[in-house]
């Protein structure tokens, strides 16, 4: 029973890793369509910068306030990222829209140079992130532990989502983005700016991503590949949640998760992989667009 | 309709593309029969090669082949042993060099690529003509270049502890033989941790090839495997494999895992509430350049077996150290392969001088035997199968990422690349050379 109830309860947590680093894929390549492939390095990006704060604490603060590196990293991390996402989106995909192909390899030109750029500041070694301390040890629930960090993990990626919704389905803001992207001349003809929009969409998928490095701290290695390990995931997620459908990606990330973790304890950790490739190939078959379909203006 | 058709397909492309990308950082890492490749996909911007194209009077210097891996996944790795190598070239120049005349390195750069390892060594023996090379990391790179210095009748010097079945008669091997590092070391844990083990790791021919022989070794001694997991290089989530480990309960867990998967399983069996007061974990595959990736608070306490310490308490040690940080800086930590590759020129010179000339014949017959006190305690050439005679030591990983030395074998152990001196490993020998 209770080796049931960590099971699944890896499996949400497992979900909610790869919802936290799809979110940001699921606005820049779901709703606008770019094949973003520096998606992983803007997680890089976000991880990074928490290893800055922290040393930032570390030389300037006292050390009673130490934890607080982790806490003020989140937002730090989500304006760095989304920054990165701003010139980029400024200086290169605004050029790319209606050449996918172009900016898939363009973008993974950028991954590259966001690679070597962490490379030349911060070298090629791995960097060690220390958790702040409110985050070790777990909850006990009978038998099992509950990891602390999991459990924020958890936390951090539903608020993320909740931010994300209230964001496009509640202000005139959000609004203004989904008109867009569902009908661009139409919201033109309206007096939307779609170029701030798209500027403005591109620049919060990418500070999503920030974050979710931001969280990846706690559980794994640091350094300038960081991301490739990563954007596979994300990919998939977009993919099997419904590609223009932000809430097929947390069916998705937590279908995927909970799957991969079964498939996992059953078999082993190699096997679970090449099962999990499998069950998703014969899903995309049955359904090809994912699970939530949905029509914007690309899909027509 | 012909619309979304081309969409599609474009997402399809973009997910192959990924893929790919990942396959191929896999596939370098996969080659990789050796620990300590902790970064994918790293170039070291720092190297260059220009250090091979000083002085041009032949006559006066003799050429050496540097062949390591300045860019790609192993780069990280094998960048720090060039530079230890080019350390202990330096100061053999300072005292005069060898035979009287000045050692001149000239740098190849493998790549990561093992074709490209085969070819290198090609033109260095045969373009550059050179004395010996010193190279390599992975087997997959050992292997790339083993025909090619068989061929030429060329000398190659490999620093890196590997899965032994192997001894080439133009080769030295200067890294553990598995008698040197991991059959100690499950003899130590047997006795002083506890019998019930767990294998763990990385999903490649090296973990696989250790463990055959670990579990032929727990079943003649008495020790009982409790479970056996191996995950892909670069996985991120131990989260299952930490339920497993928590249900069965092991004292010891063997740790075969190489690469950032070490930082993932680490840290995530620091959260799930294990410590080294429930069990053990040894590693072969992490020193103190990957502790300080981990992060030294969540591994202290956890051991590793390797034949050398930053913190190995002998003269020659506290030498290196000091002329290895003056040299590349004062954050630098030196390392078991690091110091293998030192040592092995210091070998090589000694063994040049004895035969009074570099003729590689010669060179190897006056290595036979040939001695050296190295930062690790003193080594000393075998003749049969020409890997070295090393001190084992099992330490402790300390708070500040440095390891203490819990045990060592006492003496330098004879190599013994084919385990021959064990029973258990009759058949294993056998099935594993093949």
């Amino acid at each position: 029973m209770s080796e049931l109830m960590l099971t699944l309860f890896n499996g949400a947590s497992l979900g909610s890793i790869l919802l936290l680093i799809a979110l940001g894929l699921a606005i820049t390549f779901g709703l606008m369509n770019v094949i973003n492939m520096a998606h992983g390095e803007l997680i890089m990006i976000g991880a990074y910068v928490t290893y800055v704060m922290q040393n930032l604490f570390i030389s300037y603060l006292p050390s009673q306030y130490f934890d607080f590196y982790f806490i003020l990293a989140i937002p730090v991390a989500l304006l760095v990222a989304a920054g990165f996402g701003m010139i980029m989106e400024f200086s290169l995909i605004r050029f790319l829209y209606k050449r996918p192909l172009d900016s898939l390899l363009a973008t993974w030109g950028v991954g590259l140079m966001l690679q070597q750029l962490a490379r030349s500041i911060f070298g090629a070694p791995n960097v060690g992130v220390k958790s702040p301390s409110f985050l070790n040890g777990g909850l006990e629930v009978g038998t099992l532990l509950l990891p602390y960090s999991r459990l924020f993990i958890l936390g951090l990626s539903i608020t993320c989502l909740i931010g994300i919704y209230y964001y496009f389905y509640r202000t005139a803001s959000g609004r203004r983005v989904r008109a867009v992207m569902q009908n661009r001349q139409m919201a033109e003809c309206l007096g939307v700016s779609t170029r701030k929009v798209d500027l403005l969409t591109f620049a919060i998928g990418s500070g999503f991503a920030g974050v979710a490095g931001c969280a990846i701290t706690l559980l794994g290695a640091i350094g300038p590949a960081l991301g490739t390990s990563y954007i596979i995931d994300a990919f998939m997620v977009v993919v099997v949640g419904g590609v223009g459908a932000l809430f097929g990606a947390v069916a998705g990330a937590f279908g995927i998760g909970f799957f991969n973790t079964a498939f996992e304890y059953l078999t082993n950790a190699s096997i679970g992989k090449v099962l999990i490739f499998l069950l998703i190939i014969a899903f995309l078959q049955w359904r090809p667009s994912g699970l939530v379909t949905s029509r914007s203006r690309s899909l027509d | 309709m012909r619309n979304r058709k081309n969409y599609l397909l474009l997402i399809v492309m973009g997910l192959l593309f990924s893929v790919l990308v990942a396959c191929s950082a896999a596939d370098n890492a996969a080659g990789a029969s050796e620990p300590e490749e902790s970064d994918p996909e790293t170039t070291d911007e720092g190297s260059s090669e220009t250090e091979g194209e000083a002085s041009g009077e032949e006559s006066d210097t003799i050429k050496v082949g540097i062949l390591h891996s300045l860019s790609g996944t192993m780069a990280i790795s094998e960048t720090s042993v060039r530079d230890s190598e080019l350390l202990a070239i330096k100061e053999i120049n300072a005292n005069g060099g060898v035979l009287g005349k000045q050692i001149e390195p000239v740098i190849e750069d493998g790549a990561s690529d093992w074709p490209t390892f085969a070819e290198k060594a090609k033109k260095l023996l045969q373009q550059d003509e050179v004395a010996t090379i010193f190279g390599g990391w992975t087997s997959a790179s050992r292997k790339a270049m083993l025909p090619v210095v068989e061929e030429n009748n060329g000398l190659l010097w490999y620093p890196v502890q590997y899965e032994g079945m192997e001894a080439s008669p133009n080769i030295f091997y200067t890294g553990a033989a598995p008698n040197q590092q991991i059959v100690p070391a499950v003899s130590w844990l047997l006795e002083n941790r506890g019998t019930k083990f767990f294998l763990l790791g990385s999903d490649y021919v090296f973990p696989r090839t250790a463990n055959a022989a670990i579990k032929a070794q727990l079943e003649a001694d008495g020790g009982e495997l409790i479970g056996e997991e191996y995950t892909p290089l670069g996985h991120t989530d131990y989260n299952t494999i930490i339920a497993k480990i928590k249900s069965e309960q092991p004292e010891v867990i063997f740790n075969t895992l190489n690469g950032d998967s070490n930082v993932a399983f680490f840290k995530q069996l620091k959260d799930a509430g294990i410590s080294t007061d429930d069990l053990t974990v040894l590693s072969v595959s992490v020193a103190e350049e990957e502790i300080k990736g981990i992060g030294a608070d969540v591994i202290e306490g956890h051991l590793t077996s390797w034949n050398y310490y930053q913190t190995t308490d002998t003269p020659e040690n506290e030498e290196f150290v000091a002329a290895y940080k003056a040299e590349y800086g004062d954050d630098a930590v030196t390392a078991d392969p690091i110091e293998a590759g030192y040592f092995g020129v210091y070998l090589w010179a000694a063994a040049v001088e004895a035969a009074g000339t570099t003729d590689v014949d010669a060179v190897k017959e006056a290595a036979k035997g040939i001695e050296f006190d190295a930062p690790g305690g003193p080594v000393k050439v075998d003749g049969d199968n020409q890997h070295v005679y090393k001190t084992v030591r099992i330490g402790e990983v300390r708070s500040d990422g440095q390891i203490d030395e819990l045990w060592n074998s006492g003496e330098p152990l004879k190599p013994d690349p084919y385990l021959e001196g064990y029973d258990w490993a009759s058949d294993l020998s056998e099935a594993l050379s093949q």
